[in-house]
């Protein structure tokens, strides 16, 4: 087990790095100077040469990149003379737009994102697995298969319009609800839930459908099983055969599909949070893209790396846990 | 079909006795399914009406790019004039709000966008995915190991942050090429993974070893013995990649890094007109229709072919 889980976060830190250099060389080869970007639009050329000195960027690219993944560690002092500045440990260098250290900025809008991430898989976790649920108990009647006829209708709907129908009906039509805005839940845990349900439902729609198709045909196979049958035989009431013995495997399938989702959402729903302006990890990438701020840029690319390849290992390991049959090795 | 048994009267014979090609019991199958018919139908519809934009705008009179000042009013800020965000003998779908271009010549011009950035994708993403995952499935030790290793890097990327930036990255260069290119670069370990797994079942089966005892060449075995096999697994999943890659371009065009603009595209539609979602709905329901039409008809027929293809208790 610990060795396992040795061998799999070496392979964790060997994929980041990876990641990592392939995002540098590109970043790093555009035609843009970090060095001008940084110093701004008027800035003389002895100054601009001064900030390159700054930032190391007359070092080779491979020490630069070394530079880059040790700060990371443990952090970094640039420059020399009047102008030090040290960058503490997580350092992922400065935004060139407003100077402020990129650790700082991913962390501020981190909060909406992981919230909007959060809540959405809430939602499209308990409408998948319940309408995959009732769907396989009814099997084949029309209950069945309008719920059937509407998952796939719903994994169809392009994310723009749910939005844009939430938003016109609920907030604007009948008025029920604020403009979405981000409110921290510590603050606010009603404002929170007010402000990003439609958020959460644009974004669990189509993905809990895919998990309602998914669980029912795990659950009508399940209980076609003979354990099954043993279990009704012995007396079991049908709420525990389908509670313990029928979800069980989707529940297996639903976890592996869920780290993924989740681990891919975590550092920001682009489309979602510019459709309800959201001030979310995914818009900071957004407009930092637009302004060529490379160092945010990095930053986030790598954050969202990081998230997937955790919950990779995250699912494997809740994946040994659930079904004991699949050992780790 | 009748067959003669030795007592002279004639049988008949169920679809599982008759001797038929997998292909003829798959169409068989398909002719039964409405909802496969509706995708197919709805998906011939779409690659006419790309394929014939040039005739049918011709005779609605409108290009894509034509602007018409007539059909928006400039006292309500540029909305469209009539009712349904203008639609009239002249302008069939209306017409954008500010410059007044044609909307149906638009939509046209956008389904030949979406169709051949998704197909074009689609067959590059097999092309690779098959090629890479039978080597690695077929001959498993090293080759399998760094095939695989590179499948679980490429999945480990946050593949629509890096489309984005790769996408924003390259200034200069045929957009809709790029867009291609960069959407199969990140989504081919998918199906490279599902024919490695095939592969890999195949390759213990007996006429393989029996390929291979009478010494048949390993690229004859995979392309004459397993690829066949492949083939219905393969088709299922060119059909259901279609439908993410036709939403995968229209997302990445309205966050502003897909097809440029004079360039007509859905994704680009859908972005100008969420603005007015509240003034010109019809601006902004009919390009999502589209989208929902084409991705709902792609994911009808592929989900039809699996079932078809391979479905549970059938042909073994």
């Amino acid at each position: 087990m610990i060795g396992y889980l040795v061998r799999r976060l070496l392979g964790i830190a060997g994929t980041l790095l990876v990641i990592c250099a392939i995002t540098f060389v590109i970043f790093y080869l555009l035609p843009t100077d970090p060095a001008v970007m940084f110093c701004g639009k008027d800035c003389p050329p002895d100054r601009v040469a001064q900030v390159r000195q700054q930032m190391g960027l007359n070092a080779p690219l491979v020490v630069q990149f070394a530079r880059y993944v040790l700060a990371i560690f443990a952090g970094r002092t640039m420059g020399t003379g009047q102008y030090v500045v040290h960058c503490g440990f997580p350092c992922f260098g400065y935004s060139f737009q407003s100077g402020a250290p990129v650790w700082d900025l991913i962390m501020n809008r981190l909060p909406t994102s992981v919230s909007l991430a959060i809540g959405a898989a809430v939602v499209w976790v308990l409408l998948g697995l319940g309408v995959g649920v009732v769907s396989a108990l009814r099997k084949n009647s029309w209950v069945d298969r309008t719920l059937m006829v509407a998952t796939i209708g719903a994994a169809a709907v392009p994310v723009y319009f749910t939005a844009m129908i939430l938003l016109y009906v609920v907030v604007v039509l009948l008025g029920w609800l604020p403009f979405p805005s981000y409110v921290a839940f510590t603050s606010d845990p009603v404002g929170w839930v007010q402000n990003l349900i439609l958020p959460w439902i644009t974004l669990a729609l189509a993905t809990a459908a895919m998990y309602a198709r998914m669980t029912r045909s795990s659950v009508i196979e399940t209980l076609a099983e003979p354990f099954v049958r043993t279990a009704r035989a012995k007396g079991l009431c049908e709420r525990k055969v389908v509670g313990k013995h029928g979800l069980r495997p989707a529940l297996t399938a639903v976890a592996t599909m869920l780290g993924m989702d989740l681990g891919s959402l975590l550092a920001g729903a682009m489309i979602t949070e510019s459709l309800f302006s959201l001030p979310g990890v995914g818009k900071l990438f957004a407009d930092s893209l637009h302004k060529a701020d490379q160092p945010v840029v990095m930053g986030i690319t790598l954050l969202a790396s990081f998230f997937i390849v955790t919950s990779n290992l995250v699912v494997d390991l809740l994946y040994a846990w659930i079904d004991p049959r699949a050992r780790l090795s | 079909m009748t067959a003669v048994l030795q007592t002279g009267e004639p049988v008949e014979l169920t679809e599982s006795q008759e001797r038929l090609s997998p292909w003829t019991l798959t169409w068989r199958r398909l002719r039964r399914d409405k909802a496969a018919l509706f995708g197919l139908g709805l998906i011939a519809f779409f690659v006419l009406a790309a394929l014939l934009a040039p005739v049918l705008t011709g005779i609605s009179g409108h290009g894509p790019a034509d602007t018409d000042g007539k059909a928006i009013d400039p006292y309500l800020g540029g909305l469209p004039r009539g009712s349904l965000g203008g639609m009239s003998p002249s302008h069939w779908l209306g017409v954008e709000p500010m410059l007044g271009r044609d909307i149906f010549a638009r939509l046209l011009y956008g389904a030949q966008v979406s169709l051949l950035v998704a197909f074009s994708a689609a067959v590059l993403i097999t092309a690779i995915g098959v090629l890479l995952g039978s080597l690695a499935g077929y001959f498993g030790g090293r080759v399998d190991a760094v095939i695989s290793r590179f499948m679980d890097v490429m999945m480990s990327f946050p593949s629509l942050i890096f489309m984005i930036a790769l996408l924003s990255v390259v200034k200069d260069a045929n957009r809709v090429l790029l867009l291609i290119l960069v959407m199969t670069l990140f989504t081919w370990p998918y199906i490279a993974r599902v024919i490695r797994g095939q592969t890999i079942s195949l390759r213990h089966r007996e006429y393989i070893e029996a390929a291979r005892a009478s010494g048949t060449g390993s690229v004859r075995i995979l392309l004459t013995e397993i690829l066949p096999n492949l083939t219905g697994t393969i088709i299922v999943y060119l059909t259901l990649a279609i439908p993410n890659l036709i939403g995968a371009e229209a997302g990445l065009t309205y966050l502003g890094v897909g097809v440029r603009p004079p360039t007509p595209s859905w994704g680009q539609m859908i972005s100008d007109s969420v603005l007015y979602y509240k003034v010109d709905p019809m601006f902004f329901v009919l390009p999502c229709a589209c989208l929902f039409l084409l991705v709902l008809a792609f994911t009808l027929l592929g989900d039809a072919l699996r079932d078809a293809l391979d479905p549970k208790g059938g042909r073994g």
